[in-house]
């Protein structure tokens, strides 16, 4: 796939009380961003397990943002607080499984700020343009000798074990 | 004289250490009562006996198998194939085959750099290789067609190569658990198809540590501190893995002062053993500030996917590192 035609997948997982209203904000306002952020409404961004976001790699996303209130401004006291330290340290393991860490991005945006939210996904689909495609899956697919090894398997120990009197 | 007819069991040991099949012998003397129930049809660690042996019986025929070891080649597969065909009921036996194991590990790397690593670059396990050889699958000799399994990229789990009935976690499986799941299928009273044959609860479940608020400003190696005996490890700053971990095991790590590294998999409902690390170690490392918590984490987890997948990795979600073809 060339550059040209690759247009990322994003998966965004957005706070309710906020960047999720900033984002339908963002719409109604005609404010322009690009279109490759699939939006998963989430009740606080504390709420997106590490799962979510390791899911989302595996099954195809090349990239991954996280969207929340300002820290201070959680309506779950400080759950975003704890939002930062797990994107910390989703964004330190990755790189060790040979995925960029720029591919994983935390913004706050309160339900106003649908311009900074606009601007952050335009930036992170910029970025991971240049990255190019992730395509995990593609990653698991075995070398090539492995069917063929299978196929002969059975011929080898006739060969070899079926000792004719 | 016997009024039931003796059922048929097979073991295989696949990628792993061989700590599985000696861990069978921890059922002690009631090995007994399972050579009266059953014969072992096919056992290479323990008996003789041949793959063609195994290829000619009938599909089904063997009632039970237990099969260690994750799948690394092409050997390996095929004999997984085999004996899920053969078997009525297939146990994935021990962490390896359950979720790779410490062989799993070897998904951070490939066949490519595994083989330079062992046949070029480490003079210790192959001091001679002048013309740079590599393990191939065929080789032609004038006694004929001489073949080697092939070595694959990527280690699977057992169930990412053929269905598998249960599955009888650690590394390895505790006795009583295993002569648990004998038990059980002596009886006849299996859990539902798919299920893991052991505890759902957490390793701090059963550890007898005292515990109170976790808050950790930072994390210790297991030689840099002499941990307190009775205050939960992961409040001292080790990286206890006890709450991710299956129980089962008696929580024997930290009862001796040493962190629980995850030996027995990930408990029920855990997808991702090292997500879910991520997330408990979130709530407990105590700092607001961006910049400390980067560093509290480089500081004290130095090798993050050994730490949160030694026994998962292939069986995570990402399964492995990327390829770069
Ligand atoms: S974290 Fe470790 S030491 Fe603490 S309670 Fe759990 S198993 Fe015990
Ligand atoms: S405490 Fe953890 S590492 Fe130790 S035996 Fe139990 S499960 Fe395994
Ligand atoms: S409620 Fe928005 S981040 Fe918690």
């Amino acid at each position: 796939m060339s550059d040209e035609t690759f247009e990322p997948k994003i998966v965004g997982f957005m706070c309710n009380w906020c960047s999720y209203t900033a984002s339908d904000l963002a719409g109604t306002a005609r404010m322009k961003h690009a279109p490759n952020v699939r939006i998963i409404r989430v009740m606080c961004s504390g709420r997106v397990d590490p799962t979510f976001v390791l899911k989302a790699f595996s099954l195809g996303a090349d990239a991954v943002l996280i969207a929340g209130c300002h820290p201070g401004d959680c309506h779950y006291q400080n759950q975003n607080y704890k939002t930062i330290r797990r994107h910390a340290m989703l964004k330190y393991i990755l790189p060790q499984m040979g995925i960029e860490p720029e591919r994983i991005r935390l913004v706050w945006a309160s339900a106003a700020e649908g311009q900074i939210l606009a601007d952050a996904i335009d930036k992170l689909s910029e970025d991971v343009r240049k990255l190019g495609p992730l395509r995990w899956a593609d990653n698991w697919e075995e070398n090539g000798e492995r069917l063929e090894a299978l196929e002969s398997i059975v011929k080898e120990h006739e060969e070899a074990m079926e000792v004719q009197p | 004289m016997s009024e039931k007819p003796k059922g048929k069991m097979a073991f295989y040991w696949a990628a792993s250490c061989g700590g599985c099949e000696i861990a069978v012998l921890q059922v002690d003397a009631k090995i007994l009562d399972i050579a009266a129930a059953f014969d072992i049809v096919f056992w290479p660690c323990a008996t003789d006996g041949k793959t063609r042996d195994v290829e000619k019986l009938a599909d089904g025929e063997i009632d039970v198998c237990l099969f260690n070891g994750a799948i690394r080649t092409s050997e390996q597969e095929y004999m997984a194939r085999l004996l899920r065909k053969k078997s009525k009921v297939l146990i994935a036996f021990g962490s390896c085959s359950q979720e790779g194991g410490i062989p799993g590990l070897a998904n951070l790397s490939n066949r490519k750099e595994i083989f330079d690593t062992v046949y070029k670059e480490n003079s210790a396990t192959f001091p001679e290789n002048p013309d740079d050889l590599r393990p191939q699958h065929e080789t032609e000799m004038p006694e004929g067609t001489l073949y080697l399994p092939v070595f694959y990229d990527t280690v699977k789990t057992l169930d990412q190569t053929v269905e598998v009935d249960y599955y009888l976690p650690g590394c390895p499986p505790e006795g009583d658990n295993i002569w648990a799941a004998v038990t059980a299928i002596l009886e006849g009273k299996l859990p539902d198809p798919g299920s893991v044959i052991g505890a759902h609860s957490t390793v701090c479940d059963e550890c007898k540590r005292i515990r109170t608020e976790k808050k950790i400003k930072k994390f210790y190696r297991t030689w840099e501190i002499k941990p307190d005996p009775d205050t939960c490890l992961l409040e001292q700053g080790l990286l206890c893995c006890g709450i991710a971990t299956r129980a089962g095991c008696g929580a024997l790590c930290p009862e001796v002062n040493s962190p629980c590294i995850g030996c027995q998999g990930a408990n029920e409902g855990v997808q991702d053993f090292g997500a879910r690390l991520i997330s408990a170690l979130a709530s407990v490392i105590d700092s607001e500030d961006p910049e400390e918590i980067d560093q509290i984490i480089k500081d004290g987890i130095p090798d993050p996917i050994g730490t949160f997948y030694r026994f998962s990795l292939a069986k995570s979600l990402l399964r492995r590192k990327k390829q770069t073809v």
